[in-house]
């Protein structure tokens, strides 16, 4: 393989990435590795260099729109922020002390539970959303305009406290194990703090950039962010993020969540293979 | 206090505005860098298009390519591609943070004392991990 081709497939690649990981608030780290590792033969810790480049792509990528169209709910993420770049922290601390093969079982059979939950929701979308002090008083509540259902919808935010301890369980599994960042954000904002699949989305993608940066500098310093491999990454991204942050406000919300669903289910057995094999 | 209660959405308008237009103007940025850079050494390195041994070269570890910022800055003044796009990744990397620092200067211009303590915090526990990064990463 040339260097143009090897070019042209990660350029192509990374557009698909940076497309889903902006409508599903994920990474894209679950096709960059993959692509890179498996096709294109390219040794691992170049491979998360460049999906570390990719988080934070899809996340600056999509981000511009999200936020403009309110899609991102700012509020919670930068409170939620406290709790990830913790996680991460302490990740970073703790790594190398714990075996990271219960970790893989632990965190796979969490995600495995989520997005069983994630489904049922699917069918029970207007419950009734428990009243939290917490968020009446950092004004958490929000609202956007869901351009497939062509109604402004207002949401309210509950179980602040219960989102901030999984935000740092999230944060400490993306700084132990360098993925799945995206993939507990979101089922915690959907799930635990009710809010809409759509802003939970949107708002994961969000904060995924900053929880990527923090770690983003030691791999840099360490040499693990190939040019030649992250430029394509990089740019694949951009405008496939670009592109999905145009549609989300146009998808249907069980589009969205099914999606989710089926790529957090393939996390969570990707994970238990890890861990158990 | 006098703060209301009710879902308010409209109330962070500045700061969306100022969110936006940061990571606006950071991808635009990095991305031009990067295609640039990327151009750039392939224009040097005719070979590029045609060598198989090349692609080896470039992806597989030890790979050579310039990482510290004297490196990155001697190769970008020489107009060597790689270098470019470390600097647009760079740029891109940087993003969040930057984005983080622009809330925190937005918050205190809508003059919400929470929020800015909260971003405040957000960045010292980023710039922390830096800072940590270095010792235990580096």
């Amino acid at each position: 393989m040339t260097p143009l081709v090897f070019t042209l497939i990660t350029f192509a690649a990374s557009i698909v990435a940076g497309f889903l990981g902006s409508l599903l608030g994920i990474g894209g780290g679950i096709i960059v590795v993959p692509v890179l590792t498996l096709l294109l033969h390219i040794d691992i810790r170049y491979a998360i260099g460049a999906s570390i480049v990719s988080v934070i792509a899809t996340s600056s990528g999509a981000a511009a729109a999200y936020v403009r169209e309110h899609m991102t709910n700012l509020r919670v993420a930068m409170l939620l922020e406290i709790g990830t770049t913790t996680g991460a922290l302490t990740g970073a601390f703790v790594a190398g002390k714990i075996h990271s093969r219960w970790l893989y079982v632990i965190f796979g059979v969490m995600m495995g539970y989520s997005a069983i939950m994630m489904f049922r929701k699917y069918h029970d979308p207007n419950a009734p959303v428990p009243p939290d002090r917490l968020a009446d008083r950092l004004r958490l509540h929000g609202s956007f305009y869901d351009e497939a259902e062509h109604r402004r919808i207002d949401y309210r935010v509950t179980h602040t406290y219960l989102g901030l301890a999984l935000m740092y369980l999230a944060g400490l599994v993306s700084g132990l194990l360098g993925i799945g960042s995206g993939a507990l954000k979101v089922p915690a904002m959907d799930l635990a703090m009710r809010m809409p699949i759509k802003t939970s989305t949107a708002t994961s993608n969000f904060m995924i950039g900053v929880t990527a940066a923090a770690s983003a500098g030691v791999y840099f310093a360490r040499g693990d962010i190939d040019p030649f491999i992250a430029a394509p990454v990089a740019a694949g991204v951009l405008l496939g993020a670009t592109g999905g942050s145009r549609l989300l406000a146009r998808m249907q919300s069980h589009v969205i969540r099914g999606l989710f669903v089926v790529v957090l289910l393939w996390i969570s057995v990707e994970m238990l293979w890890k861990g158990l094999k | 206090m006098t703060q209301p209660l009710q879902p308010d959405a409209s109330a962070i308008g500045g700061v969306e505005i100022a969110i936006s237009l940061i990571l606006r103007i950071g991808v635009v940025a990095s991305l031009s860098i990067v295609v640039l850079g990327t151009m750039l050494s392939f224009v040097y390195h005719h070979d590029y298009f045609s060598s198989h041994d090349e692609l080896h070269r470039l992806t597989s570890p030890p790979a050579d390519f310039p990482r510290t910022a004297t490196q990155i800055w001697q190769g970008v003044r020489h107009g060597q591609g790689e270098a470019i796009i470390m600097a647009g990744l760079l740029l891109l990397l940087a993003t969040p943070v930057l984005r983080v620092a622009v809330s925190i200067l937005a918050f205190i211009y809508e003059k919400d004392g929470i929020f800015v303590m909260i971003t405040s915090i957000v960045l010292a526990l980023l710039l922390l991990s830096f800072v940590l990064g270095r010792v235990t990463g580096g």
